[in-house]
């Protein structure tokens, strides 16, 4: 019956293109990092991985989420390192036993951002707490990540010190989009409102339409990033020796180099402090 | 892919980046559809062909599978995949074989019920000759895909048509990872999401121009085939 | 082994509330065509599918050489509309011998002796859905001799042909009987009774209303419906 053979054909065909899909699986060892967007979206993993892989000859394939669902794929053990900005989550993750030792990165900072016409009147202050309450008492719109990321963690945490009950006082005003920092500041260059983000995101972010820094210096908008080796004692699958190689290269002299030299538009995006015991 | 290229450029430059990542979604939803056709072919003809308690059942539970969303499969097939799933030991999350497994998902139950409802119609019309043929069950079915496998290709363009076009299953399963499991749709809600809109239009211009050149490709081989065999 | 003689014995067959057949009795045996005629509606497909083994009967018992169910291995049939699978010609003569399992050696001679007998040589090659309805019905004729049956049921072989394909059709029709298959066929054109028939068996509203040797039917016919029928008043 011309049919079977016809059928063992596409079995073929299908079994041998899923494996070529795949070639290098075998090959060069790789790791698996679960990140957060802004590493991405700013561009700063293109700018690092290279030199990485030049110095270890070792892959790095980043899967970029919010810091929360960052964390989440280390949980569940499908990733064997994660790097991401929330030093509450982190330090949560590193108590659960998930983390083996949290290692400070590099910082940089969040900024308000909000509509050149600047309807708050806040532009040029460094005191966050007022801008959020100048937002919030005149119910101009506000968009929020709302998923767990790292931005949005900081967020939460900015309200409170602005000593807005932000659950309880959000209206029409407060929009929480349960998305990554580009549909964010999508939504936010469409809709003229003001939104928190990371200022690495933000320089490499092409529609920026209308939208401008508003607010930045204050020292509450400091954006620490720290990265930790899934531990392997609970997941037995983590790449160890290839991961804890990609954490000592970031904090060594070499990483921490390339990471201050990682510039868009001649200005550095984030600041290498692995140094610092405090971070 | 370079920062400041459009779409365009990128094409007529065979920008290598953007090759690769057209490449892997061809492979990937090729490899998606030929499988699903494996599974939803034969079911379909299973469907059509017996009478059995539930079958109403199973067909209206078929045309539901077909409007499953996207990001459900994705998340079934990633909790099943991850270290802490029940198929965690294979590891292949995060890889494009994670993807071919869950546009095949996606796509078997489109498949399945329009190739039930291509090889029914088909079954009325041929069913009194292959009795009278005394054609043994086996040989019906196969004879009645054969048969049908020019209707058969608009159920495997449709499938085709719905694992080209998602983001949805590949972006949870795949992780969208630079030169691994980034596809087309995946590259363009990256750009999307990077701000770059008139690169991820492009892409998106891209896509389609692909999906309509298999379309085309499809359509010229069955109108070729048909003059051969009726 | 053959499956002749046929005995259908009160045989009834309804679909729905329509009696499509009711308390047929019937033999059919080995020899000169046997044709069932009678109006449209009278039962003629109905006791055709039957003694094929394609519909059981409701009540009464169909046999083939006194055995029942048995498969149609040495049976074939075409149908007054008959369906061309979706292939050449030629492709359809194939899949019949393949069907009977006829060895595969014997194929290429096969199909090319039985396009030759239909006069479809030269479309050989042509999608058999494509050809005309007097080419299909001769294919489905070669189709069906291509099983190499001990009977050949033929239901309204010549209806809607022009008169050309009908005589090609009655002329293979001739062949295949003087060869030693039994036919078994119905028509409602008399004509086509006279010229082929060695018994004719006389259906009315799903009963058999005569059995009777062909000349003795038409030059004196037994009942009234039989009179009626032949001069051409019994219609419905």
């Amino acid at each position: 019956m011309k049919i079977h053979r016809r059928s063992l054909a596409l079995m073929a065909i299908a079994v041998l293109s899923s494996a070529a899909a795949a070639p290098a699986l075998a090959q060069a060892p790789s790791i698996l990092v679960a990140s957060t967007t802004s590493t991405q979206d700013s561009g700063l993993f293109g700018h690092l991985l290279p030199l990485f892989k030049a110095a270890t000859g070792i892959e790095v394939k980043v899967v970029a989420l919010g810091t929360g669902q960052a964390l989440d794929v280390g949980r569940r053990g499908d990733a064997d390192v994660v790097f991401v900005h929330a030093r509450s989550e982190e330090e949560k993750f590193q108590a659960e036993g998930f983390g083996v030792r949290r290692h400070p990165v590099m910082y940089n900072d969040f900024v308000l951002i909000g509509p050149k016409s600047d309807p708050a009147g806040v532009q040029g202050s460094t005191d966050i707490a007022a801008a959020l309450r100048a937002i919030k008492d005149r119910k101009l719109p506000f968009v929020s990540r709302g998923d767990r990321s790292g931005t949005h963690v900081a967020e939460l945490r900015l309200w409170k010190d602005a000593g807005v009950d932000i659950a309880a006082d959000k209206g029409d005003w407060y929009k929480a989009i349960g998305q990554g920092m580009g549909a964010a500041l999508n939504t936010a260059a469409a809709a003229n409102a003001y939104l928190l983000a990371d200022r690495g995101t933000w320089l490499a972010f092409r529609n920026k339409a209308d939208l401008a820094i508003v607010v930045q210096g204050d020292k509450r908008l400091f954006n620490q990033y720290g990265v930790m080796l899934v531990n392997p004692a609970r997941h037995p699958t983590v790449k160890k020796e290839a991961g804890q190689r990609f954490i000592d290269w970031l904090v060594s002299p070499q990483g921490q180099r390339a990471i201050a030299d990682y510039k868009v538009g001649g200005e550095p995006l984030f600041f290498p402090n692995a140094g610092d015991p405090n971070a | 892919m370079p920062d400041n290229a459009s779409a365009l450029q990128l094409v007529l430059s065979g920008d290598p980046a953007l090759f690769s990542i057209v490449l892997l979604a061809m492979i990937v939803s090729l490899s998606a559809v030929l499988l699903a056709a494996l599974i939803g072919v034969p079911l379909g003809a299973l469907i059509a062909l017996t009478s059995f308690r539930g079958r109403d059942g199973a067909i209206v539970l078929l045309n539901t599978l077909m409007g499953l969303p996207p990001v459900v499969i994705g998340l079934l097939v990633y909790l099943a995949l991850s270290r802490s799933g029940p198929l965690g030991a294979w590891g292949l999350l995060f890889t494009p074989q994670a993807m071919v497994i869950a546009q095949t998902i996606l796509v078997a139950p489109i498949i399945a019920a329009l190739s039930r409802q291509t090889i029914e119609d088909l079954w009325l019309e041929y069913r009194d000759e292959l009795t009278a043929m005394n054609v043994p069950w086996p040989g019906r079915v196969g004879t009645l895909i054969w048969d049908a496998r020019f209707s058969l290709i608009t159920a495997l363009l449709a499938g085709f048509g719905r694992a080209a076009a998602e983001v949805g299953a590949v972006i949870i399963v795949g992780g969208n990872i630079e030169g691994h499991t980034r596809t087309m749709t995946t590259a363009i809600a990256l750009e999307t999401s990077k701000g770059d809109l008139p690169l991820a239009i492009g892409l998106g211009i891209v896509l389609m121009a692909i999906v309509l050149m298999v379309n085309a490709l499809a359509w010229v081989v069955r109108r070729a085939a048909e003059r051969v065999a009726g | 082994m053959t499956d002749l003689p046929i005995d259908l014995d009160n045989v009834t067959i309804a679909v729905g509330n329509a009696t499509m057949l009711d308390r047929v009795t019937l033999t059919i045996a080995a020899g000169a065509p046997t044709v069932l005629i009678g109006p449209n509606g009278a039962g003629k497909t109905t006791l055709l599918r039957a003694a094929m083994g394609l519909v059981a009967p409701m009540r009464g018992t169909v046999t083939w050489q006194g055995r029942a169910h048995v498969p149609p291995v040495r049976r074939a049939i075409v149908f007054q509309r008959p369906t061309m699978l979706r292939r050449t010609t030629s492709a359809n003569i194939r899949y019949a011998l393949r069907a009977a399992r006829i060895a595969r050696g014997g194929h290429d001679e096969a199909i090319e002796r039985l396009l030759a007998m239909v006069g479809l040589s030269r479309a050989a090659d042509r999608p058999a859905r494509r050809l005309s309805a007097g080419e299909q019905q001769r294919l489905a004729l070669a189709r069906a001799l291509a099983r190499e049956p001990d009977v050949l049921f033929l239901d309204e072989p010549t209806a809607s042909l022009d008169p050309a394909s009908t005589k090609a059709i009655e002329d293979i029709i001739r062949a295949v009987s003087q060869r030693g298959i039994k036919v078994v066929l119905s028509t409602h054109d008399l004509g086509e009774a006279r010229r082929l028939a060695g018994e004719i068996v006389l259906l009315h509203r799903g009963r058999i209303v005569e059995t009777a040797a062909a000349s003795g039917f038409f030059e004196s016919p037994m009942t009234d419906e039989a009179r009626r029928f032949v001069a051409g008043e019994l219609l419905v």
